[in-house]
């Protein structure tokens, strides 16, 4: 049963992620009027340019050949230790707050290498705004899940998630504020408004779409997957952590398949949340994004002062 | 036979064998060659004594300490390597290993350029004054030893001083450290008088007697003068510019090494030899390295020189050591002795892993520059390609002071956080947000250190060459590469077995009088190590395990699946453009936005000059000039005041001085009836 188990926990991020996108893309296109793809093109996507040849730049080093295998395995390791349906794994050894902070730091700095190892313009200004953004970003990230440490009295995610949904709810109003600032980090980690433009090439704006302009076929497929995980695994981490009513408790087949509803709901409930800002805001200045980042590490720091 | 063989011996076996290396190369300083074998072979067998000598000392724990008589009154040659003396002799001399092995084939350069005896000199006696410095039991035989060592790190700064720019960087640093020593001759004369005693151990023994406000006066003088030498903010002027001046494995032992003297001796005064310290003094210390370490990565971000980048990163890590040190200090003055060792275990853990990745770092650096012959980051690029193996070091070094898992800086960051944490939960209201701004800090300056060195790297290894002389580089000798690839191995080690290791360290800080009867807050083993609370646990050989499993897989899922594609090389997408190399990012550019957006406290300056084809009709530009720069705000708001404000005392004291022999004649009267008076009263 645990090995069943286990398996479902490794696998669930990367199949259901590209499902995440395009969920979020439908919800976009009938904002604008449209049909828009199925909800499924994202993996019909993956698997075509998984199926083309690759064009590598001459300039190019292993760095950029290397980059798209560890980013996407730190995000399948980071998918396998974050609480998706069941808490029971708090024996976990890599579901730590900070570990996972630094794993997801760790695919960053590799994939702003790879942007730079190119040398084209674009590569070397996306890595340049995405490590602004990630850096100014780790603190309200850090501090925002730090609120939901002090009040479940571990660092370690599962136990996080088991904790919190015990609580009572009187003690939850601190928890939304560190809800919110964790959203801010989410929108910035992902790579989506207001942060960037996941729909745009438009070299003034782009962030992370400028850092992989050079990548094509296998390695495209793999960075644009990670992507993904990345997404899903923030969106679990913020229907988990923050609201983890309906998270499995036990190991029994009844908890778990509910659980696994339940979550399917939290999540879809998040994307059309994004895809709502993003279909109703605009994306901010670049010189605007330190105000939001600085204002996410404030929110959080007063949900801890709270909480202690 | 094996009686001869105790540390004590061997420790002594060790300072011989590094001065008859330093005497030896001055005599054979006729033959380049010959002077630099002899130099850095007494050099590298005085490390593995030296090692030898302090590994049993530090495993189990035997302490040893003899002193010589002397002649002199009141000097006595004693010294005494408890556990923690061990621990800064067995960093020291590991690195002074690897530095020695680089050293070889690295200083081939300066033959027939400079005095190859002179520097083998020096540096010897430069590692036997740090050894001294950290087992030294008498405080003025530790005065003694503390300017051998600041001496000759003084004269390897100037080593290279055909280049003007480096006898001034040298100046400044001599002003310094000598600022620093007359602090620290203050705050030992305190102790004395207040205690009648030099030795550290007597002194520990009879400090009931001094006043808390004694005591208060020598932890400010001591923070003042060690603080100098660590380089913490805003005592660290000479730091940036002393550093990138001194040979390159010179470098890699000041800023990985010879700071740290200034984190020892913190320690041994105000946690083994002044102990009951009140509480401010662990906020002091708390506040400091928290505003060290983001100020210096802030600054390292501005920097595009590699060695004065990475000297600026010396400080933001000093910052993290005192942010463990200060915790530690808090809960040790709370009577939290659990909470103190951890925080202590993450001071000295980080003091290790700083001292190994920053010396590969330097290593790495002085490899390009002696490829390039240039420390302007704008004008390297694409070395990956020519000097591929000094690269993948660099690289690992990079992750490493990034604190990214599973290399060891990341374990010891962790280890700090949590210390950190547990003031935030532990504490009273007041002291807790010292705490909370502090964990704020650490977690800005981990991500903006991993964007300094995703600059330092990109700019440096990746894309293409922006200098002819870039083109013309070759991999650095053998000797060099052996001691990289050495200390890229130990990041990882250490970082593999963090439980082990951690296990050491609290013997290390248990050894210590106040910690004897407490146990740390923390359990390691092998697999995992974690608070005993279950606050938090971490797994770092797991961590890289999977790393590794994860790799393969997708390694060997994906070129299954894509093994019939064709991978075909092209030209990097230009727009329709001439590709060139201006179009890559500088490490000027990709800084400016976190200039800019920290502008409050950076304080950049820009320059624009601008000459015109005609200077009456100005809408022709000829050329147009822009200065960028950092201004410096420690020199104009610290130093400069203090500087005007002796000048303007010394001259008014100028005015006794009239050159009328009457009037000397009347001064000596004046102070011979004030001293008759003082003696009757």
């Amino acid at each position: 049963m645990s090995l069943i188990l286990w398996t479902m926990q490794l696998v669930i991020v990367p199949a259901l992620s590209p499902l995440s996108i395009g969920i979020v893309r439908k919800i976009k296109a009938k904002f604008q009027n449209r049909i828009g793809a199925s909800i499924f093109q994202p993996y019909r996507d993956l698997w075509k340019i998984l199926h083309k040849d690759e064009v590598i730049s001459e300039d190019a080093s292993w760095i950029f050949k290397f980059a798209p295998y560890l980013i996407f395995s730190v995000t399948v390791i980071l998918g396998a230790s974050i609480p998706i349906f069941t808490a029971v794994f708090s024996e976990n050894l890599l579901s730590d707050l900070l570990v996972m902070i630094y794993l997801i730091a760790f695919g960053t700095f590799f994939l702003a290498l790879a942007g730079m190892d190119v040398g084209s313009a674009f590569g070397g200004f996306g890595s340049s705004r995405e490590m602004t953004v990630a850096a100014l970003t780790e603190g309200g990230l850090m501090f925002s899940l730090l609120a939901l440490a002090f009040s479940g009295h571990s660092t370690n995610l599962f136990v996080i998630a088991g904790t919190v949904s015990s609580l009572p709810l009187l003690s939850l109003s601190p928890i939304f504020l560190a809800f919110g600032a964790f959203i801010i980090a989410l929108l910035a980690e992902t790579a989506r408004f207001p942060f960037d433009n996941p729909a745009t090439h438009l070299e003034l704006t782009m962030i992370h779409e400028a850092m992989i302009l050079e990548y094509s076929g296998k390695r495209l497929a793999l960075i644009e997957w990670a992507a993904a995980n990345k997404f899903l695994i923030f969106l679990a981490l913020g229907a988990n952590l923050f609201f983890p009513w309906g998270i499995s408790l036990s190991t029994n087949l009844i908890d778990i398949l509910f659980a696994l509803a339940v979550f399917l709901i939290k999540i879809l409930i998040l994307c059309l949340f994004v895809a709502v800002l993003e279909s109703s805001i605009a994306k901010f200045r670049f010189f605007r994004l330190p105000d939001l980042l600085f204002t996410s590490f404030i929110l959080s720091m007063i949900a801890i002062s709270l909480i202690i | 036979m094996f009686n001869l063989l105790t540390s004590s011996n061997v420790f002594f076996f060790a300072l011989i064998l590094w001065l008859l290396g330093a005497f030896g190369s001055l005599v054979l300083r006729r033959n380049d060659q010959v002077a630099n074998w002899w130099g850095n072979f007494f050099a590298i067998f005085g490390a593995i004594a030296a090692l030898t000598a302090s590994l049993p000392v530090l495993i189990s724990g035997p302490v040893f300490s003899f002193s010589i008589a002397s002649s002199l009154p009141l000097v006595s040659l004693s010294f005494n390597v408890d556990k923690l003396s061990a621990f800064f002799i067995f960093v020291i001399s590991l690195i002074a290993f690897f530095t020695s092995v680089y050293a070889l084939s690295y200083i081939k350069q300066y033959y027939r350029h400079y005095n190859i005896g002179a520097l083998g000199f020096f540096y010897n006696i430069f590692l036997v004054g740090m050894v001294m410095v950290v087992s030294a039991s008498n405080v003025l035989f530790f005065l003694i030893v503390w300017e051998i060592m600041s001496l000759s790190s003084y004269f390897l700064v100037i080593f290279e001083n055909k280049e003007k720019d480096n006898v001034k960087a040298g100046s400044l640093y001599f002003i310094m450290t000598h600022l620093g020593t007359a602090f620290i001759a203050l705050a030992f004369l305190l102790l004395y008088r207040a205690t009648g005693f030099l030795d550290f151990g007597a002194i520990k023994e009879n400090i009931g007697v001094a006043t808390p406000l004694v005591k208060n006066i020598i932890f400010i003088l001591a923070f003042i003068g060690f603080g100098t030498k660590a380089g913490i903010i805003p005592f660290h002027i000479w730091l940036p510019s002393a550093h990138p001046a001194a040979p390159s494995y010179v470098s890699a032992l000041m800023s990985g090494v010879m700071i740290k003297t200034g984190i020892y001796m913190f320690i041994r005064i105000f946690m083994d030899v002044m102990p009951d310290a009140p509480l401010w003094w662990g906020v002091v210390i708390l506040i400091f390295g928290a505003t060290s370490s983001l100020l210096g990565v802030l600054y390292a971000l501005t920097e595009h020189d590699i060695k004065k980048l990475l000297a600026y990163h010396s400080i933001e890590n000093i910052g993290i050591i005192l942010m463990g040190l200060g915790g530690s200090l808090v809960f040790w003055s709370l009577n939290m002795m659990p909470l103190a060792i951890l925080g202590l275990v993450a001071a000295l853990f980080h003091t290790l892993n700083h001292a190994i990745f920053k010396s590969l770092l330097f290593m790495g650096a002085g490899s390009v520059i002696s490829a390039t012959h240039t420390r302007n980051m704008e004008e390297y690029g694409g070395l990956i390609k020519y000097m591929p193996q000094t690269a993948f070091f660099f690289l690992i070094g990079s992750m490493a002071i990034s604190a990214l898992p599973p290399f060891n800086g990341f374990f010891s960051e962790w280890l700090t956080f949590q210390s950190l944490f547990a003031g935030v939960g532990a504490l009273d209201v007041s002291v807790r947000w010292v705490f909370v701004l502090a964990a704020g800090s650490l977690a800005f300056t981990g991500g903006l250190a991993a964007m300094c060195f995703v600059k330092a790297f990109g700019a440096v290894f990746l894309a293409r060459p922006r200098n002819e002389e870039v083109c013309h580089a070759t991999e650095s000798g053998i000797t060099p590469r052996i001691s990289m690839a050495a200390l890229a191995a130990l990041t990882l080690i250490i970082g593999f077995s963090a439980g082990p290791t951690a296990n050491i360290l609290s013997g290390v800080v248990n050894d210590l009088c106040i910690f004897h009867s407490s146990q740390p807050a923390f359990y390691s083993t092998a697999l995992t190590v974690g608070l005993r609370n279950n606050f938090a646990s971490v797994s770092m050989p797991l961590i890289l395990i999977s790393i590794l499993v994860a790799l393969a897989f997708t390694f060997f899922i994906v070129s299954f699946i894509t093994r019939n594609k064709k991978i075909k090389i092209g030209a990097t997408w230009d727009c329709g453009t001439a590709l060139d190399s201006r179009m890559e990012i500088t490490s000027t550019g990709f800084a400016r936005a976190v200039i800019s957006i920290f502008r409050g406290v950076l304080m950049p300056t820009k320059q624009v000059s601008v000459e015109y084809r005609d200077e009456d009709m100005r809408y022709f530009q000829k050329t147009e000039t822009v200065e960028l720069g950092v201004h410096d705000i420690y020199q104009s708001h610290f130093y400069q005041p203090i500087y005007l404000f002796i000048i303007k005392v010394s001259e008014q004291v100028k005015r006794i001085q009239s050159g009328n022999v009457n009037m000397y004649i009347l001064y000596i009267l004046i102070i011979l009836m004030a001293l008759l008076l003082i003696v009757n009263i």
